[in-house]
């Protein structure tokens, strides 16, 4: 019996290691944010000092906005054309189909920096050059094959007798598709919209690349204002992304679960 | 309602054909199964008739006008599937409304059939019920209120009571009758049970291969095979081999087999003779079997008892042959007992061996 306990004791210890692991920079930078002392001195002493002056940093909240900016239309439109893209797999044999579906998911595997580069020479190459309608492009381009992977594991889970009941019923390809089949798969459109606004909003490295000093996004401006000099408004922006993305988290994990149970 | 009429249809999967030449009428009204085994091609049938699949050649009409490059959507059908293919998303009554809803029907008027489509297959109280809180055989009957409330011109029915246990089954074969008396649509039902289609069914086609076998009423199907395989495939068969007569068969050890006055073949051809298990009298002696033209001796390998009636196996020339006893309370045979088997001519079937 004693042994059991000291399992569970061994078992609880652990499980506390690995979340201190994971969250305590992240506690420590939030509280950081509230602290008098720009230089993480201690006693601590509560401000909101630091909330107040990012306030007024024009640069980091233009860049706060374009961020969000791209990261919703990056969403809506690589959910639209993912989702599609996935049906069109699912439904439809045309040659080349393998190949097709084989090269959707390398680029989730090619490092950023890789793809950043590569997407660098090629907007100049046709002429769209950088700013923040490459950016565009380029977060579109990287969520897609997230939407596409998350809706089409959904979709195996689809029975296809459901398609052909609508149809035996009188149901053009349109009523199928937006009554029986993404009312199945919304689960899955959730939760690859919420990926594709996480790759987005998240993303560093590929809007580095395709970033102008006007036309930037937040990860790139808080980059570029590190080098010159840190500020604890840094700390200030980066709590209030991390509350945000946490919480996108959270709600993909949930529609996840709901995906699992249907 | 209509008619539906098959002319000629083949259809091929890259180098297996599914369906060869087949031809079928399917009168308006009728009850009609589709009988055979898996791969026998009567879902490729079905699906052809529905409209989920082309023919390669030949006609498929429904009410007369040609439906063969009519997409299922356009075609008015009703379709009730093995699994049932409920919207899992929609309630039982948004289900059955799915059809005319698509179509664009007035709310009040959807509402008033979607209710006297349920309550026809008596789940009037239920139209609130999501799917996955029905049984199986309530599920069974909200696909067929859904395929039947847009009052299609046929109903197609891809094996609906295969997932049902027998109890199960037996009611909702009578319910389906029931019902498709009552709105007198034609029918047409693909089942591997040939129990099923011989109890439910008007007419019964056989399918094999893709090919059309045998079609007719289940009386004639069962009393008149014309194939070796309809006559086991259909119920059970004691099959004879030998050298045709002309009105029956010489076996190969000299036994003479008469058939039915109306069966001929030219004499001297390879021929069979099929013998229903159940018009065949087994005795101790060959006088007490008086009467009979048929008679072979055997010997009782296997009795099995099942309350109603005893079937017994008989060893006979390295064949085995099964009869059928009504429990009449008459002495029961015992294993390894010699026995006299007789039957009538008009009891055996001449078929022509392929």
């Amino acid at each position: 019996m004693a042994t059991t306990r000291i399992l569970e004791g061994l078992g609880r210890l652990y499980i506390f290691l690995l979340l201190a692991f994971l969250y305590l920079p992240i506690i420590i930078m939030a509280l950081m944010s509230f602290n008098v002392s720009p230089f993480y001195q201690l006693p601590f002493e509560w401000t909101t000092e630091w909330y107040a002056s990012l306030w007024q940093n024009d640069q980091l909240i233009a860049a706060t906005w374009n961020s969000l900016e791209i990261a919703i239309i990056t969403t809506l439109i690589s959910v639209v054309l993912g989702s599609a893209a996935s049906l069109a797999l699912y439904r439809y044999e045309f040659r080349g189909k393998k190949v097709l579906q084989a090269l959707l998911f390398p680029p989730i595997a090619i490092p950023w920096l890789i793809t950043g580069t590569a997407m660098l020479i090629f907007f100049f190459g046709v002429g769209i050059g950088r700013g923040l309608f490459a950016i565009l492009l380029g977060h579109v381009a990287l969520a897609l094959p997230y939407v596409i992977v998350v809706v089409s594991a959904r979709l195996q889970t689809f029975a296809p007798e459901l398609e052909e009941a609508a149809r035996s019923l009188g149901a053009n390809q349109w009523q199928v598709t937006m009554r029986v089949t993404l009312p199945w798969i919304m689960s899955g459109v959730i939760a690859g919209g919420l990926f594709a606004f996480a790759v987005s909003f998240d993303q560093f490295v590929v809007s580095y690349f395709l970033s102008t000093p006007g036309q930037t996004t937040l990860p790139v401006e808080i980059y570029a204002a590190i080098r010159k000099g840190f500020t604890p408004e840094i700390n200030a922006v980066s709590t209030i992304i991390i509350v945000v993305s946490m919480a996108l988290m959270l709600l993909t994990a949930r529609f996840f679960k709901f995906g699992g149970e249907k | 309602m209509a008619g539906v009429q098959v002319s000629n249809v083949s259809r091929s999967f890259g180098a297996h054909k599914a369906l060869d030449d087949v031809s079928i009428d399917f009168a308006d009204g009728g009850f009609y199964a589709l009988l055979g085994p898996s791969g026998s091609g009567k879902t490729t049938l079905l699906r052809q008739i529905a409209g989920f699949d082309f023919p390669d050649t030949g006609r498929i009409s429904i009410g007369g006008e040609s439906v063969e490059r009519v997409p299922v959507e356009k075609r008015r059908i009703g379709m009730v599937f093995q699994n049932y293919a409920l919207f899992p998303n929609m309630s039982v009554a948004d289900n059955v409304a799915f059809g005319l809803s698509v179509r664009g029907e007035a709310k009040a008027m959807i509402a008033a059939e979607v209710q006297r489509a349920l309550d026809l297959v008596q789940l009037g109280k239920l139209g609130g019920r999501r799917p996955h809180q029905l049984s199986g055989g309530q599920r069974q009957r909200v696909a067929l209120a859904r395929a039947i409330v847009t009052k299609p011109r046929v109903l197609l029915l891809d094996e609906p009571l295969g997932a049902l246990d027998k109890a199960l089954r037996v009611d909702m074969q009578i319910e389906l009758k029931r019902i498709q008396r009552e709105i007198g649509i034609t029918t047409i039902f693909v089942t591997h049970d040939q129990e099923e289609a011989l109890t439910m069914s008007d007419r019964i086609g056989i399918l094999r291969d893709g090919r059309l076998v045998q079609e007719g009423p289940p009386e004639e199907i069962y009393d008149r095979p014309k194939s070796e395989f309809a006559a086991t495939f259909l119920g059970d068969a004691n099959i004879f081999r030998g050298d045709s007569t002309g009105n029956g068969i010489r076996l190969p050890d000299g036994t003479a087999i008469a058939a039915g006055a109306g069966d001929r073949l030219a004499a001297g051809a390879k021929a069979s003779c099929a013998v229903r298990p159940e018009r065949i009298r087994i005795g101790i002696d060959a006088g007490a079997l008086d009467g009979d033209a048929n008679m072979l001796k055997g010997q009782v390998s296997k009795r099995i008892f099942a309350g109603n009636n005893s079937t017994y196996f008989v060893e006979r020339a390295g064949q085995t042959l099964k009869v059928i006893v009504q429990n009449t309370g008459a002495d029961r045979l015992a294993e390894g007992q010699d026995v006299v088997l007789r039957w009538s001519p008009e009891s055996t079937v001449l078929i022509a061996t392929s």
